[in-house]
């Protein structure tokens, strides 16, 4: 047991918990930030990703007692202002998703990828979200919402998620 | 009004066993009554109900407001039993409403899957809700719509003939009179019981139904708002644990609790051989339950290298034949197997493979003055009240299952595990609780999609017509047995048996097997007789909607008009089923030292009837492709002795991003067709297209599914 300070969609959360708890169960179990979803718990599946700083991380491998002094993204502080960012928008409009379970992971992966290489090519999408799993299978569109917020952004969109 | 939903996925493959038998005891067994009257429950066991007989109990309400209310603000709510798992028929159904109703679209609501407030409903599954339900609310949509114009003619005393509705309005042209919907009703009930077949708007003149607009509510899902089951947090919620068997059909020879029930804020729940853990957070659920201690007797159990051997030698011994042509004589086979210039035997077989639903089962279970809400994710909401009802000994009208739209399902979440256990756990604690499945449970102890063991004997002639036909399965199903082929006494059956793990349901289900053998085998007969796959198909084919999907592929595909590459091959593949038509043309790519298979293009037509939504369909059928990959490549569960050897994705391989060629998928919108259901059958053609374009690259002819380990060929 300890007890931490968390740096969450920019908010302080204070909790007493032990160390060891994953992060993911902190923010669905603790703190009810549902949308960060499990999906496996062994970082297999994606679903469970959220930024630390602006890196894709497994939430379900990543402890509590290791997320001090970083800046948490979850799904939840994507959206800012009731305005969605430019990758959520692109989800939203190329409806690359069926039961949408996968999404928010998804998007905090591509959101990851878009950070690090504003154009990304086929193969650095791929190694990018290769962690990422929609059983749905709807990856084609998901490739084509990645190439659409690239595009936004290149227009002079800024995605005000980062 | 349809009622057919009493279909044979059912009634071949629901699940028999049940995870857990309570034994309550006495004294919760009359709180949980609620004391009184005692509602006997009978013999009527979960079996004969899920056996497809509770559909004669169930008449469908006929009158309007059970389906469908129209508020004082105009706002429309619409209730069905349907559930939406990612096939979105939440925005479809809204579609049908909106376009028979004539209102906006976004003026409905649909409430789906909650069995206090919308009708009984068997399930979501075999493809049935479009065929189904769409017309049960278009048919009451049509009779609110006429109610409410003649309300309004009587309001104005004017001939209902003359009014129109559109747009939520009544509007008299003559005078320019209009009211609002809500107006007219003043959010009354629409008490109007529905006799006869309204008639309904021709698909050639749908305004709404018939277009691509986007998931309903899917702002909700890009942002995390959207709830789905393992979501749902209620006041003073706790979570809950069960320990699992070492193995399947494993009695427990002790367990030892008492280190967990030492443990601050863990109360652990003993029930006959059911075992609990609860605490206030996941964590210590967790601890608690790494601390019990439980020894197993696991009997020894056979392995997928015997699975085979089993499934022919086991046949079910209250076997039901299912499909196919039982009439067809031996004798009659045996004498068009004399025609034959060329005869072919062989066998193909399918492993079990997982659902992976990417949200695992999960349920919250509330108690209050005995009676239980769940809220959990299931395709048969009702089936999981009787089940709940069964297991706590209530009457089903105590029991209130809500089904948020969940994490998919593919056939895998009929039954309701999740939703016991947490029941079971919440009535012990006092307080509601959470359970959600590992991964690992998930994979071992839900159910899987049957394997199995299919013989194909035929016969063609030279000029490549089809003279002689025989297919038999066994344990997989008798879904899409019969051969769409012309040919005169086929013989096909199917064989149950005896299936060594649990199975049940699956997207498809046995449509993938059989059309995997049967497609597999056409191509092998072309191939003996000379005459190219399609050609072949083509000219044993008179299903005028099976051989325009195959046109329609072949031809955007251009089929016949390139060759591959070296090292390349193209294969063919199409069938029916459930009402849609697909046809399916890969190109693979096969590595000629390592033998590593990639798809490098895939091109799917498909046809069922007149389109609802486009976008809805494309998406449905691009996923059934990429879904299929898994089967066709690399699923498959492994087991020995009880145990599954592979429950995670690090081991059983789900296909991803990597493994997704170029698709294209053609869509034929037959508005002259009613709509049939389109979530299952596009999953059906790639595997078998897949084979034959690696035979086509390589000359290997593979007939077991999955045909790679790994990406590598098998054999």
């Amino acid at each position: 047991m300890g007890d931490f300070l968390l740096d969450i969609n920019g908010a302080e959360f204070r909790l007493r918990a032990p160390g060891e708890e994953s992060l993911l169960s902190v923010l669905r179990d603790r703190l009810h930030l549902t949308g960060t979803k499990y999906g496996c718990g062994e970082g297999q599946c994606g679903a469970c990703t959220v930024l630390m700083d602006t890196v894709a991380t497994r939430s379900c491998q990543t402890t509590l007692k290791s997320c001090t002094g970083t800046r948490i993204t979850t799904i939840e502080g994507v959206e800012k202002n009731a305005a969605l960012s430019i990758v959520q928008q692109a989800f939203l409009d190329e409806g690359a998703f069926q039961c949408g379970y996968c999404t928010p992971g998804m998007i905090l992966s591509a959101t990851a990828l878009l950070h690090d290489h504003a154009h990304p090519t086929d193969q650095q999408i791929v190694s990018y979200m290769d962690g990422n799993i929609c059983r749905c299978g709807t990856y084609p569109r998901i490739v084509a919402a990645i190439k659409r917020a690239s595009q936004l952004t290149a227009m002079g969109g800024t995605d005000h998620a980062r | 009004m349809p009622g057919d939903e009493s279909n044979l996925e059912l009634a071949q493959h629901e699940i028999r066993e049940r995870l857990h038998w309570f034994q309550l005891d006495r004294r919760d067994f009359l709180k949980l009554c609620g004391g009184g009257l005692l509602v006997g429950l009978g013999g009527a066991s979960a079996t004969a109900q899920e056996a497809g007989g509770g559909f004669r109990e169930h008449e469908l309400p006929k009158d309007v407001n059970a389906w469908v209310h129209i508020g004082e603000d105009s706002k429309v709510t619409v209730f069905t039993g349907k559930v939406e798992v990612g096939q979105n028929i939440r925005t479809s159904l809204a579609q049908l409403v909106a376009e028979e109703l004539r209102v906006p679209f976004d003026s409905i609501t649909m409430v789906m899957g909650d069995t206090d407030l919308t009708p009984w409903d068997m399930g979501t599954f075999g493809s049935r809700t479009t065929p189904t339900m769409g017309p049960q609310l278009r048919t009451m949509a049509v009779t609110a719509r006429q109610m409410l114009i003649e309300a309004a003619a009587q309001r104005w005393n004017a001939d209902p003939s003359t009014l129109t509705a559109a747009e939520g309005r009544v509007t008299n042209p003559i005078t320019s009179h209009s009211l609002a919907y809500g107006e007219i009703t003043h959010g009354q009930k629409l008490t109007q019981t529905v006799s006869g077949d309204p008639p309904f708007t021709l698909a050639s003149a749908w305004k709404i139904a018939g277009t691509a607009l986007p998931k309903a509510e899917g702002r909700d899902f890009v942002t995390g708002k959207h709830q789905f089951p393992s979501d749902i947090v209620r006041p003073g919620m706790m979570i809950g644990k069960v320990p699992r068997p070492a193995g399947f059909n494993g009695t427990v020879v002790s367990a030892d609790t008492s280190a967990a029930e030492k443990m601050a804020g863990v109360q652990v729940v003993r029930d006959g051989n059911f075992v609990g853990v609860i605490a206030s957070d996941a964590w210590t659920a967790e601890q608690a339950l790494s601390a019990i201690q439980a020894k197993w007797n696991v009997p020894p159990q056979i392995s997928n290298k015997e699975l085979f051997e089993y499934l022919k030698n086991n046949p079910e011994t209250d076997s039901r034949e299912g499909g196919g042509s039982p009439h067809a004589t031996p004798l009659a086979l045996q004498a068009a197997m004399a025609t034959a210039d060329v005869k072919l035997e062989q066998h193909y077989t399918v492993q079990y493979i997982a659902h992976a639903p990417l949200e695992p089962r999960a349920a919250v279970a509330e108690w209050a003055g005995g009676r239980l809400t769940v809220w959990t994710g299931t395709q048969r909401p009702f089936g999981v009240r009787d089940e709940l009802a069964a297991a706590f000994r209530i009457p089903a009208t105590q029991v209130r299952v809500i089904m948020p739209d969940m994490g998919s399902g593919y056939g895998g979440k009929h039954t309701g595990e999740c939703a016991v256990e947490a029941a079971r756990l919440a009535k012990a604690a006092g307080k509601p609780v959470k359970v959600v499945w590992t991964r690992e449970e998930e994979f071992t102890w839900a159910y899987f999609r049957p394997a199995g063991w299919i013989e194909i004997r035929s016969g063609a002639k030279r000029d490549g017509s089809l003279v002689a036909w025989e297919h038999h399965n066994y344990n997989s199903g008798p879904a899409a047995i019969g051969t769409p082929y012309n040919v005169v006494n086929p013989v096909t059956k199917f064989h149950p048996t005896e299936s060594p793990l649990r199975q049940g349901s699956y997207r498809g289900l046995a449509a993938t097997a059989n059309h995997f053998a049967r497609e597999v085998h056409m191509d092998e007969l072309a191939h003996s007789v000379g005459v190219d796959p399609l050609e072949f198909r083509l000219k044993n084919l008179t299903d005028q909607r099976l051989r325009a999907v195959f046109q329609g592929a072949a031809e955007r595909f251009r089929w016949g008009q390139s060759k591959p590459s070296p090292g390349h091959g193209f294969g063919i593949a199409g069938g029916t089923d459930k009402g849609g038509y697909t046809a399916t043309c890969v190109e693979v790519e096969v590595d000629p030292a390592s033998k590593k298979v990639r798809l490098r293009r895939v091109v799917q037509a498909w046809e069922s009837g007149a389109i609802v939504n486009p976008d809805g369909l494309r998406n449905q059928t691009m996923g059934a492709i990429v879904q299929a990959i898994g089967g066709a490549l690399f699923e498959a569960i492994q087991f020995r002795d009880g145990r599954i050897l592979n429950a995670h994705f690090a081991e059983y391989r789900v296909p991803r991003f990597s493994d997704v060629p170029e698709i294209e998928v053609i869509l034929i919108d037959r508005k002259d067709l009613p709509s049939a259901g389109a979530g299952e059958t596009g999953i059906v053609g790639l595997a078998p297209a897949v084979s034959n374009a690696i035979f086509a690259a390589t000359g290997t002819r593979l007939r077991d599914m999955p045909m790679a380990a790994g990406a590598d060929l098998a054999s």
